[in-house]
């Protein structure tokens, strides 16, 4: 058999309004294009992958809550309807996702052979998160790559940064391994804002842009230090600097998606490619891709 | 129409075992009687509503209330999927919702009700509706839980609710969603094997029954935030429920408190307990903070854990010392064993300076403002439209301080007289170290007894005064 392939990793963040803007008949407002920085974004990330071969999706959204470790939906499909329970008015989808169930049960049985606590979700009336929803509608609309989805463990909560990052970072690694061994060619993705301090209060008008902007200068600082390092490849100092960057920035990092990525790519020393950042009332959303086929080229 | 009003509370845990699986451990079997035991008190109570405030239901953006009138689907819990699925339709009070919505914003609230098919209702209130409202005979109400809500929006919410239930005459039940500590076992267990986490947790969770036991539940609202650090993973920013439920009984401490189950679920502590409002003769209140009726915005919550940037940056700085807005200045009252100064400012109020009464001087509060200009040494701490300003509490403290002497010395005794002083600060946490620093210089050297609040606001654009008591000068 050949061996399997992470062709890309990308952080590709899930703010409802991503899909809200699209206009689909449900909505209340109608939009104004005011997340439309991000969209095009998504849609130059959408460009750069379009000649790219694969096989499967690997993604992890902090929407997905679980306490009891980690987490894998373990079904061949789910469908249902998912409504935001933060931004209902915002977000409404119906959803038909097919379930690579052959390479989650591989990647589930490494984690638990390398001492994770983790298990299989199995019961056929789960929702599905939003966070994962809106990530897999903005990175493949036409739902046509079976996915792999992975919960977020909250062991950031519960104990630090440095314990979960110790656990994403060991998850990341037997994730890559399964991945290699499967033959498959494979998108990782990480659902997750960068700085996350909300807004507390909205506007009248839904996207008026004059009032849309970062919460503090300290959170754009951290952003721009991120991306930095993003741009520069510099991954190792992003998992040196997670646990004051997930405190300070109250990143969405919190919930693991970053580090397991990273670790996913093997700490990766070239550049990822930045193709948007926009902040949502507030938070700071980049849309990067790591092309770990172009690594694997150049060193060849 | 009778006054409506609490007719009892309750608080129960989130997980869903006690609907789902409650056999498996004689713990979890002895919450789920509990919960039939608190259905029926409810059903013999005559309530007419149910009010849940749910943990489980986070929202960013103020409050959101539950408003479709009967919401159905099927539960699955996020982390206890194999348990099994909860299907549910539940009979809600959607004029009630809206109602309570249009109160919020009257109390300065940031609120929205929501009515969406599919909407996925959280854990704790499908758990709570499913087992103390079995027949869905009760009409209930649930509202979310700001993750950045802090106590002031948490006790408004519960006072605009009290509003609507006042205005419409209703019976209502006030229920909190909620574990104790809520640290879980991070693996799977065998049920049978089942402990709170900790003894450590464990202590403190007895600790919380035994103050609700005895009706305490305004003792442990003033806890709210030393129980969060002890035995809550630090996922929001404050254990808020019991600020809620306090606001629901008016910040009472002598309910009739009953701990009707105390159990693990999967290592978090899970208690069912029943508030009776009535009063048990028990505990009076020690000490309360700010009872504030209205939301004028969140106090900057993330820059207590030092994690965000300081916004002072962004005020203005004071242009004048002196102001002209306020409240109507008075003469100080004159009356037998009043003691007034022309070198004190102006009272806003029908009160002399001061008044003896046999060997002790009670002085009336005292501020910073500078006799004659009526000038705010260090500046005052918002303009005539209310505007925040940039103030120096030490200096504002200083001039308090010269102030009092001057009372003192007016009546003939001195700064080394002052026995007893409490001191009210607008706000506690940007202004303590100064005024303590100010504090240790002057009064801290003569050495009265002292008690320092933090209240929402004095009637001029100050940020600190004292109210003092004297030795009173011997008199000739
Ligand atoms: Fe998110």
């Amino acid at each position: 058999m050949t061996q399997g392939e992470i062709v890309a990793g990308c952080l590709a963040p899930h703010p409802p309004h991503l899909v809200y803007a699209e206009n689909p008949p449900q909505n209340e407002p109608v939009a104004e294009g005011g997340w439309e920085q991000l969209r095009w974004g998504y849609e130059r990330l959408r460009e750069s992958l379009k000649d790219v071969d694969y096989d499967a999706i690997v993604l992890l959204s902090p929407h997905w809550q679980t306490y009891v470790g980690t987490h894998f939906l373990g079904l061949p499909n789910f469908k249902s309807l998912s409504v935001d329970p933060v931004f209902p008015n915002l977000f409404r989808y119906h959803y038909d996702l097919n379930i690579d169930v052959e390479l989650t049960r591989n990647i589930h049985d490494k984690a638990a052979e390398a001492g994770l606590s983790v298990k299989m979700m199995e019961n056929p009336d789960f929702r599905v998160d939003y966070g994962t929803i809106t990530t897999g509608h903005m990175f493949n609309p036409v739902w046509d790559k079976p996915l792999v989805v992975v919960s977020s463990n909250r062991s950031r909560d519960y104990y630090s940064v440095e314990v979960m990052q110790e656990m994403m970072i060991e998850l990341g690694r037997v994730t890559r391994e399964a991945i290699l061994e499967s033959g498959k060619k494979v998108v990782v993705l990480a659902s997750n804002s960068l700085s996350h301090r909300h807004f507390t209060t909205e506007s009248e008008i839904p996207e008026d842009m004059s009032k849309e902007h970062i919460t503090s200068h300290a959170m754009h600082l951290w952003d721009m230090r991120m991306i930095d390092y993003i741009r520069s490849g510099q991954a190792q100092r992003i998992l040196d600097e997670m646990p004051e960057f997930t405190e300070q920035a109250i990143a969405e990092s919190d919930g693991g998606g970053l580090s397991w990525l990273l670790s996913t790519l093997d700490t990766p020393s070239y550049p990822g490619i930045l193709h948007g950042y926009g902040t949502i009332i507030g938070t700071g959303n980049a849309i990067v891709e790591w092309p770990e086929r172009n690594h694997k080229e150049a060193s060849q | 129409m009778s006054e409506g009003g609490l007719v009892g509370s309750f608080i129960v845990p989130v997980h869903p075992h006690t609907v789902l699986v409650p056999e498996q451990n004689e713990g979890w079997q002895r919450l789920r009687n509990a919960f039939d035991e608190a259905a029926q008190r409810i059903k013999d109570s005559n309530a007419d509503l149910l009010v849940i405030y749910s943990t489980t239901w986070p929202s960013i953006i103020g409050h959101q209330i539950q408003a479709d009138p009967n919401p159905e689907w099927v539960m699955v819990d996020h982390d206890f999927h194999d348990l099994g699925s909860i299907p549910y339709s539940f009979n809600i009070d959607s004029e009630f919702a809206h109602a309570w919505d249009e109160a919020n914003k009257k109390r300065g609230l940031k609120s929205r009700t929501i009515n969406y098919t599919g909407f996925p209702i959280d854990v704790g209130s499908v758990v709570a509706l499913k087992l103390l409202n079995p027949d869905n005979v009760i009409p209930a109400v649930i509202v979310s839980s700001n993750v950045y809500a802090n106590r002031s929006e948490t006790t408004v919410l519960a006072k605009s609710c009290l509003d609507v239930i006042k205005a419409t005459g209703r019976k209502a039940v006030a229920i909190t969603a909620m574990s104790l500590s809520n640290r879980m076992f991070t693996t799977a267990i065998d049920p049978k094997d089942d402990k709170i986490h900790s003894l450590k947790d464990d202590e403190w969770n007895r600790k919380i029954l035994e103050f609700l036991g005895e009706g305490r539940l305004e003792d442990v609202g003033q806890l709210s935030r030393t129980i969060h650090k002890q035995i809550r993973v630090q996922k929001v920013v404050a254990f808020k429920p019991m600020w809620w439920l306090a606001g629901m009984n008016e910040n009472r401490n002598n309910l009739t408190g009953d701990v009707l189950a105390y159990e693990a679920i999967h290592g978090a502590g899970g208690a069912v307990v029943h508030l009776d409002p009535t009063p048990s003769g028990a505990g009076d209140k020690e000490y309360d903070e700010d009872d504030v009726e209205f939301f004028s915005g969140e106090r900057n919550v993330l820059d207590a854990e030092g994690d965000a940037p300081s916004f002072d940056a962004q005020i203005p700085e004071a242009q004048q010392t002196t102001t002209s807005s306020g409240p109507a200045l008075w003469e100080p009252t004159t009356g037998e064993s009043s003691v007034n100064s022309d070198a004190a400012p102006k009272p806003v109020g029908m009160y002399p300076h001061a008044r003896r009464v046999g060997d002790l001087l009670y002085l009336s509060g005292v501020g910073p403002r500078q006799p004659g200009t009526n000038a705010i040494p260090g500046g005052p701490i918002c303009d005539d439209q209310g505007a925040p300003l940039n103030y120096d509490i030490k200096a504002q403290t200083r001039a308090v301080v010269d102030n009092i002497t001057r009372i003192l010395e007016e009546a003939g005794g001195s700064i080394d007289d002052v026995l007893d002083v409490t001191s009210f600060l607008v706000d506690m946490d940007r202004d303590f170290a100064g005024y303590n620093e100010v504090w240790a210089d002057t009064l801290g050297k003569v050495g009265p007894t002292r008690t320092t609040l933090a209240i929402r606001a004095l009637p001029t654009p100050i940020a600190v005064e004292m109210k003092v008591i004297a030795r009173a000068p011997k008199e000739n």
